[in-house]
């Protein structure tokens, strides 16, 4: 059976604490976490298939304009080589999160300089790659000077894109202002540079198409890719229990996987197509460069009146994309004078996309570096000023909040550091050749929540499995479904068996928006709650007297182990939806960031020194596992802050810095041993559970602490990140 | 001669243009060696030649004639872990596991490095012996990228090994 749960208003009930396993929140370690470590967790590429040929892509040459000619048959006369390619059910940009059908086809139609325009397929990946490197193509190329390439050009088409916010009147409230801020700061474009590249392998039976693949959301995925290919759904099956990263970049279906099916259809055989790390970066998806005017207008002790956040921002035309910037701008701080918005501008650079904590990743450290040069403008202490701004309803829709734990994340969170606020005059200290400094930030993540079903069964034997076709990106999904699983059922997690990644289980929320636990979770709670009152019917007791614990009912005085009790499996699926809760409240993850910085007074060079960051995310359903997604936000934030940007050749919009040489992410020298605070949290209208989202929170704003900090070291504002050692180096102090 | 993997000989009877990465993945079906560049820029293929850490991406396998190769199935099973296995699995030092492999291989390697008393860039004295530090590891380890951001995790589980052993 099939049990619906809407959520249509807060669930009060915390069922999950009423619970007797003990297992919900603690920090176990992952189930998946062997196989892992001992190299036999299989990824993508990595399964073994008979008579597999090998693909490998070939890609444009030219920002814009038609092949005219692929000349395929000096490489067909080539050793091991099966076929070239070049076929309209491939598609040239990958789907968008969540777009379910096929992203753009027209392969020989380019747009962006480095879409795939064919596939090369041999006997062994040597000869491929070979081959596919000699391929010669013919094209009729645009003008590359009446190509818009850059949002900053005049010849870039601009459009609004969504609803702004025009609320009261922000120019009035500037000038009333006691303390006003007018800055605009500009981000570079972002990668999401997964570890595990784009990889998939092809099969196809004559009726159905099985593709391994590396993908967040599967139910997605699957309609995507029956859509390109002219397939139905159900012909489609889709295998990822193992995704070496995501980040955004895998939430759609991308090129390789296309162009495998394509080729397995075409010549009969499975074919693997992995791309290589520079196809990735030149591909996949980019964070857009952003331009961003901030506006704040206080009054004297640094209320906020007036509020103000534009975004610029670019896609590829005929995208439905653009980086919602002000996403959490919208309802983090007061102002009744409100201007927000978003501007797109049509460029012909390769697809913009969700790359993690799309909006608020670079929305977040821009506006809080704004906040902190309002703060040194009042002279308050920046958590102060925070701490004034804090909302009592959300200021343009009049939504009450649900939980919100802001202000004891920066009061637990400054506390855990030293933060002294009292001064925020640069340049206090100096060691050596190190300027020294701190700064703080808020961190802010709308919470999302998604459609999903999973399926549990409990067994004779006394053992549960839970199916959903949801992903465990590195996210922690087999360990949080068995801790849930395992408390609404009484068993220990040894003895819940969680199988993911597979389209032939109930489709779940897929991994994006950080609404993978919460909404798959609920689901899997929902089927627990069914098969809980099958159990209590068949003792002849009500659902809410049943005591489930080490596989064992316990009623009354009666103790009975599930293996005496079960005469059958009990299979219930869960089937989670949201029915309207975020239209109710205003519902969010909040934190704050605080971080010590060195930079070098001669050469500019930044080294975070130690960094703290104290996160409200609802309930933690495994402690582990949700600190080390906001230890890896945070490792995102020093990159967004220091190192990290997409360079664009503005002469032909070519991607310079396609690898992970010139990509810089950080390292782990670069990386302090962080420290990460769980502040205790329940949010009944986040989820039946209580949890909100984990996985983007970290990296919400925490760029933009280190943007303060290094401020306060070295007196150096920088409004352009990343803020590497040449955008300080010639504003440093004298030694 | 053949190849030594994990303790087992492999005929290189293969492409001349095969690296050794693709040889262990493809030829010798061990795939706890993961490719996530094929250039050398993130170390998720990192095995240990002859007890050397080494980029396998970088190395043609037919260079390899009699080399002894350990990958990650070679130091430990799901079952009977390498002690750095257990502790990345207790510490968390991984989200994703794709670049863990090389993570461990490395780690394996490094520690024997600093055994062995080779110095680092942040070594205090470059003529002396290196002295394990949370700072060494970090920047011995600066090669293996992990995007998840475990780097924290990871050096708390090298750490905890490196201690056991000292």
């Amino acid at each position: 059976m099939t049990r619906l749960y809407t959520m249509d208003k807060p669930d009060d009930r915390n069922r999950l604490d009423a619970m007797a396993q003990g297992i919900i929140g603690r920090p176990l370690d992952r189930p998946d976490g062997s196989a892992k470590t001992a190299g036999v967790a299989p990824y993508a590429a990595e399964y073994v298939i008979p008579e597999c040929a090998e693909g490998v892509l070939v890609l444009s040459t030219i920002s814009r304009g038609e092949v005219v000619e692929i000349e395929s048959g000096p490489v067909l006369a080539m050793p091991g080589v099966l076929a070239v390619i070049a076929d309209p059910r491939m598609i040239t940009r990958s789907a968008q999160g969540g777009a379910g059908k096929s992203p753009v086809r027209e392969i020989q139609h380019v747009d962006y300089y480095g879409q795939p325009v064919a596939l090369v397929v041999a006997e062994t990946f040597e000869q491929a790659r070979d081959a596919a490197t000699r391929l010669r193509i013919a094209y009729r190329a645009d003008d590359p000077a009446k190509v818009p390439l850059d949002s900053e050009d005049g010849h870039a088409p601009h459009e609004s894109f969504g609803e702004p916010v025009q609320q009261g009147n922000l120019d009035a409230a500037m000038r009333d202002a006691v303390h006003a801020v007018d800055v605009t700061y500009t981000t570079e474009g972002h990668a999401s540079a997964a570890m595990e590249p784009h990889a998939s392998i092809a099969e196809w039976d004559g009726n159905t198409l099985t593709a391994h693949s590396s993908l967040q959301m599967l139910k997605y995925n699957q309609k995507e890719l029956a859509d390109a290919l002219g397939l139905q759904p159900e012909q489609v099956r889709l295998i990822a229990p193992y995704v070496g990263g995501g980040f955004g970049s895998k939430l759609g279906i991308s090129a390789e996987l296309t162009a495998a099916a394509v080729a397995a259809i075409e010549l009969g055989r499975p074919v693997r197509v992995v791309m290589s790390r520079q196809q990735v970066f030149q591909t996949v998806m980019r964070r857009s460069e952003t331009r961003q005017r901030i506006r704040l207008a206080a009054d004297a002790e640094g209320r906020l009146d007036g509020f103000g956040h534009e975004a610029w921002v670019s896609n590829l035309p005929g995208e439905k994309f653009a980086e919602p910037v002000t996403q959490a701008s919208e309802f983090l701080y007061r102002g009744a004078h409100r201007t927000l918005r978003i501007d797109l501008a049509r460029i012909h650079r390769m697809t913009a996309g969700s790359v993690r904590a799309p909006g608020e990743a670079v929305g977040m450290q821009c506006l809080e570096a704004a906040m902190d040069e309002l703060a040194i403008a009042s002279g308050i202490d920046p958590v102060e000023l925070r701490l004034r701004n804090i909302p009592e309803q959300h200021p343009s829709e009049g939504l009450p909040y649900s939980s919100r734990r802001l202000a004891e994340c920066l009061k637990i969170g400054a506390e855990r550091f030293g933060w002294d606020g009292s001064d925020r005059r640069p340049l206090p200290r100096r060691e050596g050749e190190w300027w020294i400094g701190t700064g703080m930030a808020t961190a802010c993540r709308v919470h999302n929540l998604n459609e999903a079903q999973a399926k549990v069964t409990l067994s004779t034997d006394g053992t549960a499995v839970v199916e959903s076709d949801m992903t465990d990106i590195g996210t922690g999904t087999y360990a949080i479904l068995g801790q849930i699983a395992g408390e609404m059922l009484g068993l220990p997690p040894e003895k819940v068996l969680v199988q993911l990644g597979d389209t032939r289980y109930p489709p779940g929320a897929g991994s994006g928006g950080s609404w993978g636990a919460a909404s798959t979770g609920s689901a899997v709670m929902v089927a627990c709650e069914a098969i809980r009152e099958q159990l209590a019917q068949q003792l002849g007791v009500e659902e809410a007297d049943l005591t489930l614990k080490d596989g064992e009912a316990i009623t009354g005085n009666r103790r009975i182990p599930f293996t005496e009790l079960l005469e059958t499996d009990l299979t219930e699926t869960g089937h989670f939806k949201n029915g309207g809760i975020d239209e109710q409240f205003a519902i969010a993850m909040y934190g704050a960031f605080f971080v010590e910085v060195g930079v070098n007074a001669y050469t500019g060079e930044t080294r975070v020194r130690r960094m703290t960051g104290a996160f409200g995310l609802g309930r933690a359903l495994n402690a582990k596992t949700a600190t080390s997604q906001c230890l890896g936000g945070m490792v995102w934030g020093i990159g967004s802050a220091l190192t990290e940007e997409l360079v664009f050749d503005p002469r032909d919009g070519h991607l310079v810095n396609h690898d992970l040489a010139e990509y810089h992410v950080p390292v782990n020298a670069d990386v302090p041993a962080l420290d990460v605070v769980l502040v205790d949290e329940r949010d009944p209208a986040g989820s039946p559970l209580q949890a909100k989202g984990v996985g983007e929170l970290g990296i919400c704003g925490a760029a933009g602490a280190i943007a303060n900090a290094i401020h306060h070291a070295c007196g150096v504002r920088v409004r352009s990140f990343p803020i590497t050692p040449d955008k300080l180096l010639d504003q440093l102090p004298e030694v | 001669m053949p190849i030594t993997i994990n303790g087992a000989e492999y005929e290189l009877d293969v492409d001349p243009r095969t690296s050794l990465l693709d040889f262990l993945r493809r030829d010798a079906g061990l795939t706890g060696t993961k490719k996530g560049c094929d250039h050398g820029q993130c170390g998720a293929c990192t095995v240990l030649l002859n007890g050397q850490r080494i980029n396998s991406c970088l190395t043609l396998a037919v260079m390899h004639d009699g080399d002894s190769v350990t990958t990650i199935e070679g130091l430990g099973t799901p079952d009977a872990p390498h002690p750095l296995q257990a502790a990345f699995v207790r510490h968390d030092g991984y989200q994703c596991g794709y670049c863990t492999p090389g993570q461990i291989c490395s780690a394996k390697a490094m520690l024997d490095e600093i055994a062995a008393g080779w110095t680092s860039f942040v070594s205090d004295d470059v003529a002396g012996t290196p002295k394990l530090s949370e700072e060494e590891i970090r920047e011995r380890m600066s090669g293996n990228l992990c995007r998840c951001g475990a780097y924290s995790n990871i050096v708390a589980a090298i750490s905890e090994v490196a201690e056991a052993q000292a």
